[in-house]
């Protein structure tokens, strides 16, 4: 028996072959279309009743917990849009377009992803929801590489990306896009927003030594916090880039007590912070006088979450953070209301970011009266807002970097509850931490891709 | 001379943590032949059971912050300290070393239980088989451990008399002001103590003995008439303990999460491969070798001549230890060699 037919001759099969081949690597792009023209867009909702967000964060490896707390957040978000629940910062966000009806009446639906706070794994899972799940927008995350890395696909799918936690400067600077908005502060904000306060607590005439974490955040917050300080008049004696995940930092601490430094600054989040910051104690780092002065240590930037997992050890370490559930103002309180109601427990600064940017999205589409992204990135691009938290916020629109206050916090010495982490220091207005886009470079990218 | 010995120090001290965790790996490779990926989750189980004792010791009365309306906030007061006053903060201040006395049995029971319903089924199976079945295994009880305690990192700390640092400086005649942390010169201390036990277990006792024999000649063992299979199990369960009391002892120094295990199983595999399979001195003395390297490379000093050093020190030596003698340090010849 013959397998190929005495008809089919090399060409014919070379061909087909070929084909095949080409088809194989366009399929995706036939399935799902992109933003062309309007009307033509991917996973346009059209005449359906419902429209389907994509939420992906880290539910599991390090990150897991702060990852729960988002999707916690962006289940309310939901619940409030569609007009379930109290309303939540709906009841206090201005300008508002949002009627508590779902966006433009189709209901708003979710599927999840699980990014592992890895950049290829939460590529493929923000993929996985826009190819098969048809999700309209993607948003979360707790890392600035996965964000970096899910912004790039976004643009690249023509899907607007809603940054969750990320507060490398690359961000909304040299990896920018079009397709993604980070409403979190960055790295040079905690950077302008720290200093001044650390000169009138610690004085202007200090030794720096940083530790930094080996990745796109960790460098730009070493370079923006020695920036600052220098600025200050602080010296930088070393910095000195760690592993991710090194579990144990004492090879890297040991050095510090031996070079003149009298500051250690952390530039470590999550996991690798509460382990530095808990040996750094521990070798004793915090009882020591350093060229006369008490040795001090600052961790730039750092959560609730954080704070709970290095227990004592934050104790009267100063640091900033995006949001704390303690701020009094009437947005803040409302969100604090509506999630302390429903889960027992006060949301993150990660819930807080992520429950405000699928409300913004929300709002964008509702505003720019369509789904088409190009519109919507429109609606978001410079729109101002207030009632959400950290007083009136720009969308700045040559960046896609939110403008708003900035909370400096001090590990609470004598907390009142379990809860009751942090103190704020100060409340840094948006003014101080704000900056010409162009030192950070990078392009947005076109609106039609 | 400062810097080079707090580093040779600080070492000594990683090397006790994979001398401990990669001695119990090779143990049981020599005795059951099996390679026991759950052997990380065994240390981070071990290091739970101090969590637990933790939270057992600190049970509290919950007295409600009333400003907080919208979630139940409050502060607690551990029921030792109502019950005994500062009796029952110290004996909660010492949770870590009270930890050891739920530790042993506890882990004991689970390597036992592990050994007896699922790594005696994979004894005569590939390699590859028992790397995958302990695998899952190992994830499978991290997820659990995720279920209970969360992914959130959870502050342990050392008792207050040993929660500082000793002027190790003085000690040996360099600058007053070089310390080092209590804890971590006695877990120093306590794995050079364990070491010293299994070892003295295995060489000075009778059941020692046999598992020896077992381990050179297990079929000759067997025909004289000793249930060899019984004495690799207990070995087993001596294994878990040795890896559940470094996980217990570990605490105070970083803060146990759920995926505690996974950060130390590969090094501690690279441990023993650099040791020789199934040698309990290499096992020992390729940890000690392996910290301290990593120590010293870790000096700035070093980084600026070998820029990255630090993060691959440890499987460059490996690298070349295997390529000039592929059975380890100290493996016996023709094991693992083809």
């Amino acid at each position: 028996m013959k397998l190929v037919d005495k008809n089919t001759s090399r060409r014919t099969l070379l061909k087909s072959g070929t084909a095949l081949a080409a088809a194989s690597v366009a399929a995706p792009s036939l399935f799902v279309r992109k933003a062309t023209a309007q009307g033509s867009f991917v996973n346009d909702p059209g005449d359906a009743a419902f429209v389907t967000f994509g939420f992906n964060v880290p539910q599991t490896g390090a990150y897991a917990d702060e990852g729960a707390d988002e999707l916690r957040a962006y289940e309310l978000a939901v619940k409030h849009i569609n007009g379930e629940g109290d309303g939540g910062m709906l009841n206090t966000m201005t300008p508002k377009s949002l009627t508590g009806n779902g966006i433009l009446g189709k209901r708003v639906e979710f599927v999840t992803g699980d990014t592992q706070t890895k950049s290829d794994a939460a590529r493929a899972s923000a993929k996985r929801m826009i190819e098969k799940d048809g999700a309209i927008m993607i948003s979360g995350g707790s890392s600035s590489g996965v964000a970096v890395a899910v912004q790039s696909l976004a643009q690249e799918m023509g899907v607007i990306f809603m940054c969750g936690l990320t507060h490398s400067n690359d961000t909304t600077g040299k990896d920018k896009r079009r397709y993604g908005f980070r409403h979190f502060f960055n790295a040079y904000m905690s950077g302008e927003a720290l200093a001044p306060v650390l000169a009138e607590e610690y004085g202007t005439d200090r030794k720096a030594y940083h530790l930094t974490a080996d990745y796109t955040w960790g460098w730009t917050q070493e370079e923006s916090i020695i920036n600052a300080t220098e600025a200050l008049g602080w010296e930088t004696v070393e910095a000195v880039r760690t592993p991710l995940g090194a579990g144990d930092f004492s090879q890297y601490l040991t050095p510090v007590l031996s070079s003149g430094a009298d500051v250690l600054v952390l530039n470590h989040y999550g996991k690798d912070m509460v382990n530095s910051l808990t040996q750094a104690v521990q070798f004793g780092m915090r009882q020591q006088q350093v060229n006369g002065k008490q040795f001090e240590v600052v961790v730039p930037l750092f959560s609730r979450l954080m704070a709970q997992g290095a227990g004592d050890a934050i104790k009267g370490i100063l640091g900033t953070t995006n949001w704390h559930w303690s701020l009094t103002d009437e947005g803040s309180q409302a969100f604090v209301k509506s999630f302390g109601q429903e889960y027992g427990f006060p949301p993150s600064q990660a819930a807080h970011t992520c429950y405000v940017q699928a409300l913004l999205y929300a709002n964008a589409c509702e505003q720019a009266g369509t789904f088409y992204p190009p519109e919507v990135i429109r609606a978001l691009e410079g729109f101002e807002f207030d009632g959400m938290g950290n007083g009136p916020t720009l969308y700045r629109a040559a960046d896609h970097q939110c403008f708003k206050d900035v909370l400096v916090v001090r590990g609470k010495e004598n907390p009142s509850s379990q809860f009751d982490l942090l103190e704020i220091v100060q409340i840094v207005p948006r003014a101080q931490v704000e900056y010409d886009p162009a030192i950070f470079g990078g392009e947005l990218g076109p609106y039609e891709v | 001379m400062d810097a080079i010995f707090i580093q040779l120090l600080n070492g000594l001290d990683k090397g006790g943590a994979y001398a401990l965790i990669a001695l119990g790996l090779t143990l049981v490779f020599g005795t059951l032949g099996v390679v026991n990926f759950a052997h990380g989750a065994l240390f981070m189980l071990g290091a739970f059971c101090a969590v637990a004792m933790n939270q057992l010791l600190t049970m509290s009365v919950k007295v409600k912050d009333e400003s907080i309306t919208f979630f139940e906030a409050y502060k607690e007061q551990p029921y030792l300290e109502i019950w005994f006053g500062d009796t029952g903060l110290t004996i909660i201040d010492y949770s870590v070393p009270i930890s050891i006395l739920l530790a042993i049995p506890v882990m004991l029971l689970i390597g036992l239980v592990m050994e007896r319903g699922l790594i005696r089924h994979f004894y005569r199976r590939s390699h590859a088989e028992q790397i995958l079945v302990t695998f899952g295994l190992a994830i499978v009880l991290q997820e659990i451990i995720k279920v209970f305690f969360g992914a959130n990192p959870l502050p342990m700390t050392a008792p207050e008399i040993v929660s500082g640092s000793a002027a190790v400086g003085s000690w040996v005649g360099l600058d007053a002001s070089l310390v080092y942390p209590w804890w971590r010169l006695i877990y120093l201390f306590f794995s050079l103590v364990v070491v010293g036990g299994v070892f003295a277990f295995l060489r000075f006792t009778t059941y020692g003995m046999v598992v020896r024999a077992g381990m050179y000649d297990r079929e000759t063992v067997g025909l004289l008439g000793i249930n060899i299979e019984r004495r690799f199990t207990v070995v087993f369960g001596l294994a878990a303990v040795v890896a559940g009391l470094a996980g217990v002892m570990y605490t105070p120094i970083v803060p146990p999460d759920y995926h505690l295990g996974m950060e130390f199983l590969v090094l501690s595999f690279v441990v023993v491969v650099v040791g020789g399979m199934g040698s309990l001195p290499g096992a020992v003395i390729a940890g000690f070798l392996l910290g301290v390297l990593q120590s010293f490379a870790s000096m700035n000093e070093v980084k600026q001549l070998f820029p990255g050093i630090d993060q691959i020190i440890i499987y460059l030596v490996a690298v070349v230890i295997l390529l000039v003698r592929p059975r380890g340090l100290m493996g016996r010849k023709g094991l693992m060699e083809t």
